[in-house]
């Protein structure tokens, strides 16, 4: 072949050949590397998630999801572990979600950028990382002890609600912060003022990451143990608390939130700590429900993000 | 920065000189061939005038390619506008010494009339007014075009004086009527040539100063108009 | 000699000895004096960092968005003598009177009909009929109408680049602007977009002043009325676009003019 500048004389045809050669066994080692990484990976997730299975399927029946605890393994059973999950998680959805989101939009939109704002954010972060049974102390002290609500289903979900709020904030700011300022520029050409233009777009534009974000926080405190031992969750309780609903006027009542609680995780520690094997068992299918549980929650969120996403397209 | 299109500016302007240059020779080609009652030479001029006819046709499709493919903008826009205008002007100049040498053949059918003097004179005037109008396109000089314009009274007034002349010859003795008008006819197409001149240097004055004077009274041609 | 009849037209904007700065100190706009011509199209030409965009976005008060801006001197909005970037003014006042086009296309990520729609929904509470009476008039000045007309519930984001571009324009001139400001409006569009925008241009700057920044002389040539040349912050000439195109007063615009840089 005929180069200019007479490189074709430093270029040694079989030597270049080498060189692709070896840089194409390097390719094919590093897939292969990455392959059995992701094979152990998957491999022990799929271990513990059917040893689990294995343990406890046979003990997953209705009566197990609908009998209380008792000292007889055979008879015990989650329905107030399980109700307790619910509303637990119910209270820290309707604390967490709003109060994060609302502080993300301020911090991001409105609050002036000085020391004051960047320290905030710096502590926020942190705040994501702290132990979780940190969060159970500070709520003992302060909820249970300062504000005497008690150890009660209105303590668990405000601990786990400050628990997870760092992270909804730090999601949501992501995700508004993936705007592009294009549109924002359109809008606020248009006249829209500052409010218009964070309900109209920046809003229901990043409603993708901030599901996401709501997603993973929740699913996190789903499984949060720590903290609610920390807060007084029983793990006995043979009855379900005051009901929400009622059928006298106001129709509505709040008694179950200062009602006693207890959470699946619980209930599982509970049942681990004892010394009987069955009781191990019943731990392996609550642990069953509990996963079960969790991927309801997140399909639910999943398929509340998609129905955003189809609305909004780039 | 040096761009691709001065070169070709650069280009058209060698071409119009070019141009220039063999349309000065056609004029004194023909004024010689009548002085010298050469009908080869006037031959010669004839044959020639398809030469500049080709180059005022190839300089006209420079000038369309520049505009269409370059867009120039101002003063290079001017200056393709000019050269365009000018190229025309040209090729008249040489169609009229092509008529110049069509008299002289004819001329040479009969003995001369009278010796030539005039219209040597008004030839040696004219031809510098096509040489200068063609130095101000070149140096972009209005100053030197404005006193091309002025010259042409110049030969106006010697055209005039020539006409009076041979209208004198043609009243005494009628025989000479025929070499008379036809040399008339010489004297107006060198008065027009001078006019072509003149219209060359109007088009350098608006090349150089983006001004419009053309079908401007001379009185008006002073450089503080606005 | 030629006498001019110089009709001066009304004007709609001025600017007088309007100064810039951004955050961080830097003078961006020194000292221009611009008058903007009612239902004209202007254009503002010279290289990059010479203000133009600057100076545009100084008309509909798009640099409060960013902290630390200020301007110093005035601009006028005509017929009330309004001045623009008094700051005791809210910007949102200007921008409802004056719309903006952007350089790339930016739609919402909504559908057509949304789009147009939404500079009405934050004035206020409308009908649905007049809602829809102003969509497609407003789709059919910026001649975008025949292509959408079956399809508004349409997602903006499945239109071509100039039929986004177009969706843009509608969407501005929904809301009856007095001026439109247009910044490099078909810098990424195709020839025939390009075409068409421009075209588009010249239709409305009969109805509406426009203001429009452009990098591309010739687009400036063909478009406007009034070209005004700025270099380095500073307004170097302004004149009817056919002097600055044949004859310009100023030495640095024959040369930016003729390419000679810029």
């Amino acid at each position: 072949m005929f180069l200019k500048n007479d490189i074709d004389k430093s270029i040694d045809a079989a030597r270049v050949r080498g060189r692709i050669a070896q840089s194409q066994l390097r390719d094919r080692l590093f897939s292969v590397a990455g392959l059995v990484v992701m094979a152990v990976a998957s491999f022990v997730l799929l271990a513990l998630l059917l040893q689990l299975a294995y343990d406890g399927i046979g003990r997953v029946s209705w009566k197990f999801f609908t009998s209380y605890p008792s000292r007889f393994p055979s008879q015990a059973g989650i329905l107030s572990a399980w109700i307790g999950t619910v509303l637990v998680m119910f209270l820290t959805a309707l604390t967490a979600i709003p109060l994060g989101i609302g502080a993300a939009i301020y911090l991001e939109e409105y609050a002036p950028k000085n020391w004051l704002t960047d320290l905030i954010e710096i502590n926020i972060t942190n705040l994501a990382g702290v132990p979780s049974i940190v969060y159970g102390l500070m709520a003992l002290g302060l909820l249970v002890y300062e504000f005497h609500l008690g150890q009660s289903f209105l303590t668990a979900g405000l601990t786990l609600a400050m628990l997870i709020l760092p992270m909804v904030i730090i999601a949501t700011r992501e995700a508004l912060r993936a705007v592009p300022p294009q549109i924002l520029e359109a809008s606020f050409a248009l006249g829209a003022t500052k409010w218009q233009t964070i309900r109209d777009h920046v809003v229901p534009y990043s409603m993708g990451g901030i599901l996401t974000g709501i997603i993973l926080s929740l699913s996190r405190a789903v499984g949060e143990t720590a903290p609610l031992l920390t807060v007084g969750a029983l793990s006995f309780i043979a009855f379900l608390p005051n009901p929400p609903l009622t059928s006298e006027f106001p129709f509505i009542s709040i008694q179950w939130l200062f009602d006693p609680f207890t959470v699946m995780p619980i209930q599982m520690f509970n049942w681990v700590s004892r010394p009987q094997e069955e009781f191990h068992i019943n731990a392996a299918a609550a642990g069953v429900i509990l996963m079960l549980m969790t991927l309801a929650m997140n399909a639910l969120a999943i398929t509340v993000r998609a129905r955003f996403r189809r609305r909004i397209h780039w | 920065m040096q761009r691709h299109i001065d070169q070709e500016l650069a280009d058209l302007k060698s071409q119009i000189l070019r141009m220039g240059g063999l349309v000065e020779s056609q004029i004194e080609g023909s004024i010689k061939a009548l002085v010298d009652r050469d009908a080869d030479l006037a031959s010669r001029i004839i044959e020639r005038d398809t030469l500049v006819n080709t180059m005022d046709v190839e300089i006209d499709e420079n000038c369309m390619r520049l505009l269409a493919l370059q867009a120039p903008a101002a003063s290079d826009l001017r200056f393709v506008t000019t050269a365009m205008k000018i190229s025309t002007e040209l090729e008249r100049m040489s169609d009229l010494s092509e008529n110049i040498s069509e008299r002289v053949i004819e001329l040479n059918e009969e003995p001369q009339l009278k010796p030539y003097i005039d219209i040597p004179r008004m030839a040696n005037w004219t031809m510098r007014m096509v040489r200068e109008s063609l130095d101000a396109f070149v140096r972009s000089d209005a100053a030197l075009a404005r006193k091309v314009c002025a010259d042409d009274d110049f030969v106006d007034n010697l055209q005039h004086q020539l006409f009076r002349e041979l209208l004198s010859f043609m009243i005494e003795n009628p025989a000479t009527i025929t070499r008379a008008i036809r040399l008339t006819f010489v004297g107006k197409s060198l008065e027009r040539i001078a006019d072509h001149a003149t219209n060359i240097a109007e088009l350098v004055i608006y090349m150089a100063e983006g001004k419009i004077i053309r079908h401007t009274a001379p009185s008006v041609l002073s450089e503080n108009e606005p | 000699m030629t006498t001019e009849l110089i009709t001066k037209p009304a004007l709609k904007a001025e600017s007088e000895k309007l100064c810039f700065y951004y955050g961080g100190g830097v003078q961006a706009l020194k000292s221009v004096s611009l008058s903007i011509p009612d239902r004209h199209a202007t254009a503002l030409i010279g290289p990059s960092g010479c203000g133009k965009t600057t100076y545009l976005r100084c008309l509909n008060r798009m640099h409060d968005l960013y902290p630390g801006n200020r301007y110093v001197g005035t601009v006028w909005l005509y017929p009330d003598g309004l001045n623009i970037v008094d700051h005791t003014i809210d910007p949102i006042e200007i921008r409802m009177r004056v719309g903006m086009v952007f350089q790339k296309p930016n739609p919402f990520p909504t559908s057509i009909y949304e789009n147009v729609a939404y500079g009405l929904r934050i004035r206020g509470a409308m009908t649905r009929s007049d809602l829809d009476g102003i969509v497609e008039q407003s789709l059919k000045d910026a001649a975008l109408w025949p292509e959408v007309k079956d399809r508004l519930r349409d997602l903006a984001s499945n239109l071509s680049g100039g039929q986004q571009q177009r969706l843009c324009i509608a969407r501005a001139l929904a809301t009856s602007p007095e001026m439109l400001l247009f910044d490099e409006p078909t810098s990424a569009l195709d020839p025939t977009a390009t075409a068409r925008i421009e075209e588009l241009v010249q239709e409305l700057k009969q109805r509406i002043t426009i203001v429009i920044v452009t990098h591309n002389m010739q687009q400036a040539a063909r478009v406007s009325d009034y070209t005004a040349f700025m270099y380095e912050g500073e307004l170097v000439e302004v004149d009817r676009t056919e002097k600055i195109f044949t004859n310009p007063s100023n030495k640095l615009t024959e040369e930016y003019v003729t390419g000679r840089f810029g």
